[in-house]
């Protein structure tokens, strides 16, 4: 009889359709499309990013295979053991501030106040416009001869000479960080004020009434519950800031005299720039193992923490 | 208009085995419950009936044809989630046409049928709203009248009253009632809420960890309830439990434990009289429990001590301590006790029920 | 809660959030001061006398009349726009698809697929473009908008899918079996109730996708290469500096205008981008 009834709700509809109703089949033609463009634009890629890190290609001239000697190259290449530390730096440096003030704007938000949603939607502006146009606003403000920011630290009497901001690799790093904590703070700032509105008031009114000031309140109630948003945010953050490239393409573009190189515009200049594409895919590629690092150890917290 | 046939009936998700060899017969017309605790397999159940779980075993057959295989969208029936599963971005009228249109009715059609059902549950001027701006009462009206417009062979309703107020699921109890004797729709009804299944009802299938423990019709559970756990499950409040054992002197059968004992009465003693000198429970309702006069005859009185009395104004329930156990008796509310008052207390002997201590089945 | 005396309130509150607010819009401030602001105060040193930073005496429309007359900015910018709008859309129709898939259907390796699609989220572009340029090169797509269009989705289905099967969860799925019931099929059920209640979830995808290809750099810059194609990030970086010599009137001027369309975006749909944000950051 089983046979009979499947038959004849069979007969009813194309049996293409009818295999849509088992989840499977469904599944496999929702995916398809994804993973089409995924595999074509992300995997085969990868795949021949090694092949070419590992040949001999520069641009219009096919390489042939030389194994690792593109790594050992780079392995001992004085630019590239500045770009390393510069990647570690930079992103270590801007990831405690934007994770210090936006939490700190995060938390001047979360109150009632007048203007609250207007003032949040214009603190996204950083984050919001594309990054190289606002950059080149910092550029101009950071112009040695024309800098509103030399101006307003001389009015202040914070200095008498001139800074030359992108000329000197300490400071050229300083500016980079600068703006890219600029740009990172509200992406910060409202995550979490996303994360700390899930946290119900009555907690803290709970711990008031216990008589927790405002410090501990914050130190045992707020943070910990925080932690979870907190990590995934700095591991979007961490991974963004590793793997940066437009900043300091258009503050430095890795100058002064490649002080101020990250992997991916040292990669650029080295493949793109100079032709050296074998190279310039080592050079991208050495971020992998970095990162690969970074993503588990993330996840595996997160999870700790969210199992806890 | 439909028969369900369930046989053999088995889930298992993964290695946990939640309906197991489930066997029911609903006629037409009938209106079922199927009632137990939470995680006694009942909503697994509707839901192999709705298609919406696969079958482990077994087979489900509506008017005599197999429907394992069959999804949901051809099996011709209509479902009332508890939570009402409104669609809400489409308006009132949208959400009971949503199933017509996908069986392709003529718009005339629909548009007759939405005004009979609307008519039927008193929402004709809701019809343009969106569910969110409806209250519970009035979404649970708008999910039936989606079931109703339809005309299926056969509704399935898992829990829908029971995110409803106190006093409106009592309301739409009745109304539920109404619309069954009116539409005579064959439906299975999932609730974990005794009164429910007992007051709408045809029949109630009572169910535990899986297993079926009891079918029958509500005054047939109550009052031969086939185990311990169907005893205590059906009735407000529950039946008093005591553990006791048989005995037998001057050739009466009597039920003894500590500070009581009880002759029983022919019926029962003659059924009880092969269990004598095993451990059994006795079964009592509060409702059968009185404080004894005069009249009561002496082998069926026991002395209580009071400790709480709680007053429901149409009846008094006291909380009594007999030895160790406690019993529960629903006394007329013109009586004026006070806890820790020692009473003698007496029963009705045609309404004992007695269970294997081991197996839980009554005697 | 009670937050003290008046004074407190200031200290404490208000003025760190003015300071913040200041720090944070001071740079957009200082694009529009430079767009309209004449090259002879443009070029003048900060020590100078006359260095007037905050505010211009005569402003000048010539650095935006320099940008439509003398480069391909309308170009660009419609370029960006055409870009921005097909990957976002190819990206939504996969990703609202595959989100479903993962988030509501049970399919062998289901897991391991979202673990897959949570990882490719995290693939920086930078870590592929070398490669990538090579397979757009042999695709014969180098130099047209497609070699963007088909490589934005790489970065942004994999948050759309993320997105979305968050959304997808909040879905009661009574709703889809309600349907299901009610004679529709899983694809119609899908068609019909989920993707329609999905709605604001498709927004916020859609337009933190739109904004992230307006924003995107690299690919455009080492896929483009004629001043027709290109995208205004681009257009401005490479045609408004001419070796060491910054236009920085038309370049503000471009950064400005290149900023607007997002601006807009954003502010009719902040609830949505924000709501996306904040659920993008959701393990």
């Amino acid at each position: 009889m089983a046979v009979t009834a499947l038959a004849t709700a069979e007969g009813k509809r194309p049996s293409r359709l009818r295999r849509l109703e088992d989840e499977r089949w469904l599944a496999l033609a929702l995916l398809t499309p994804t993973a089409v463009l995924l595999g074509l634009f992300i995997a085969y890629p990868f795949f021949e990013g090694v092949m070419l890190s590992l040949s001999s290609t520069r641009v219009g001239e096919p390489g042939h295979f030389v194994g690792l000697k593109n790594f050992h190259k780079i392995w001992n290449d004085s630019i590239f053991h500045t770009t390393m530390w510069n990647t570690f730096w930079y992103t270590g440096v801007t990831t405690v501030f934007k994770l210090a003030l936006g939490l700190w704007l995060a938390l001047l938000l979360n109150r009632h106040f007048r203007g609250k949603a207007i003032i949040r939607a214009f603190i996204l502006l950083p984050f919001i416009i594309p990054t190289v146009l606002s950059t080149f606003a910092w550029k101009w403000m950071f112009d040695p001869t024309f800098s509103v920011i030399n101006w307003t630290l001389f009015q202040l009497g914070l200095i008498t000479a001139r800074i030359n901001w992108l000329g000197d690799p300490d400071l050229a790093m300083t500016s980079i960080i600068v703006i890219n904590v600029w740009r990172g703070v509200p992406f910060f700032a409202i995550t979490l004020l996303a994360g700390l509105q899930t946290i119900s008031p009555e907690l803290h009114e709970a711990a008031a009434i216990d008589g927790a000031r405002p410090w501990s309140r914050f130190w045992h109630v707020t943070w910990p519950l925080l932690m979870p948003v907190t990590l995934v945010v700095v591991l979007f953050s961490v991974i963004q800031t590793f793997a940066d490239f437009q900043l300091v393409y258009v503050m430095t573009g890795g100058g002064p005299a490649n002080a101020t190189h990250l992997f991916a515009t040292y990669a650029y200049q080295l493949g793109i720039g100079t032709g050296l594409l074998a190279e310039g895919a080592a050079i991208s590629l050495a971020m992998f193992p970095f990162l690969f690092i970074i993503v588990v150890v993330q996840l595996l917290y997160i999870r700790r923490v969210e199992t806890r | 208009m439909a028969e369900v046939s369930i046989r053999k009936l088995n889930k298992m998700f993964d290695v946990t085995h939640v309906v197991k060899d489930v066997d029911l017969e609903i006629r037409d017309k009938e209106f079922v419950v199927l009632v137990g605790p939470s995680g006694c397999g009942k909503t697994t159940t509707l839901r192999m009936v709705a298609g919406l779980e696969a079958i482990t075993s077994g087979q489900i057959l509506i008017d005599d044809s197999v429907v394992n295989e069959v999804p949901p969208m051809d099996r011709d029936i209509a479902m009332v989630f508890q939570n009402y599963a409104l669609y809400p971005h489409m308006s009132v009228a949208g959400n009971m046409a949503f199933g017509l249109k996908m069986r392709k009715f003529a718009k005339p059609e629909i548009e007759t049928r939405i005004k009979r059902a609307a008519a039927i549950l008193g929402i004709e001027n809701l019809l343009e709203r969106k569910p969110r701006q409806l209250s519970g009462g009035q979404r649970q009206r708008v999910a039936l009248g989606r079931a109703i417009v339809r005309d299926p062979k056969v509704f399935l309703f898992d829990e829908p009253l029971s995110n409803l107020d106190a006093k409106l699921r009592v309301q739409m109890r009745v109304e539920l009632k109404k619309l069954h004797e009116r539409l005579g729709t064959t439906a299975i009804y999932v609730t974990h809420d005794q009164v429910e299944a007992m007051t709408l009802g045809d029949r109630v299938v009572v169910m535990k960890d899986g297993w079926v423990q009891q079918v029958g019709e509500p005054l047939e559970l109550y009052n031969t309830p086939a185990n311990r756990f169907v005893a205590g499950f059906i009735g407000s409040p529950a039946m008093n439990f005591i553990e006791a054992t048989l005995g037998e002197s001057n050739g009466a059968v009597v039920a003894e434990a500590p500070g009581l004992r009880l002759s029983l009465p022919g019926p029962l003693a003659a059924r009880a009289r092969a269990k004598a000198g095993r451990a059994i429970t006795l079964g009592i309702r509060p409702e059968d429990v009185h404080v004894a006069t005069d009249s009561d005859p002496v082998d069926l009185c026991f002395d209580v001590i009071v400790e709480v009395v709680e007053q429901l104004g149409s009846e008094i329930l006291l909380d009594t301590r007999v030895g160790p156990a406690t019993v529960v008796a629903s006394v007329e509310p013109t009586m004026r006790i006070r806890s820790n008052e020692r009473l003698r207390m007496s029963l009705k002997p045609e309404r004992l029920h007695l269970f294997d201590a081991e197996t839980e089945a009554a005697i | 809660m009670i937050e003290g005396a008046l004074w407190r309130r200031w200290v404490f509150y208000n003025i760190p959030l003015i300071l913040f607010v200041f720090v944070l819009l001071f740079p957009f401030y200082w694009m529009i001061i430079t767009t309209f602001r004449p090259d002879g105060e443009l070029y003048r040193p900060w020590n100078a006398v006359n260095y007037m930073p905050f505010w211009t005496n005569d402003p000048t429309l010539e650095h935006i009349l320099y940008l439509f007359e003398e480069t391909n900015f309308m170009r660009w910018m419609f370029n960006t726009m055409f870009i921005a709008l097909v990957s976002t859309v190819i990206s939504l129709f996969c990703g609202v698809l595959a989100g479903y898939a993962l988030a509501r259907l049970n399919f062998p390796y289901a897991g391991g697929l979202g673990t897959a699609i949570f990882v490719t989220y995290l693939v920086p572009q930078t870590l592929l473009f070398i490669p990538l340029a090579e397979i757009i090169r042999n695709f014969q797509l180098g130099d047209t908008p497609w070699s963007l269009i088909l490589t934005y989705p790489t970065f942004l289905i994999p948050f759309c899918t993320w997105l979305m099967m968050g959304y997808f969860k909040a879905i009661p799925k009574e709703l889809e079996e309600c349907a299901r019931i009610d004679g529709a099929s899983r694809w119609k059920a899908m068609v019909y109730i989920v993707i329609p209640v999905a709605v604001p979830g498709i927004l916020s995808s859609g337009i933190i996708a739109f904004t992230l290809s307006w924003n995107e750099f690299i690919y455009a810059l080492v896929f483009l290469s004629s001043p027709d194609q290109k995208t205004v990030p681009v257009g401005v970086t490479s045609e408004l500096i001419r070796g060491d010599v910054f236009f920085w009137g038309p370049l503000m001027a471009g950064a400005l205008l290149g900023s607007i369309p997002v601006a807009i975006v954003y502010s009719f749909f902040v609830e949505h981008y924000v709501s996306g944000l904040t659920g993008s950051v959701k393990g």
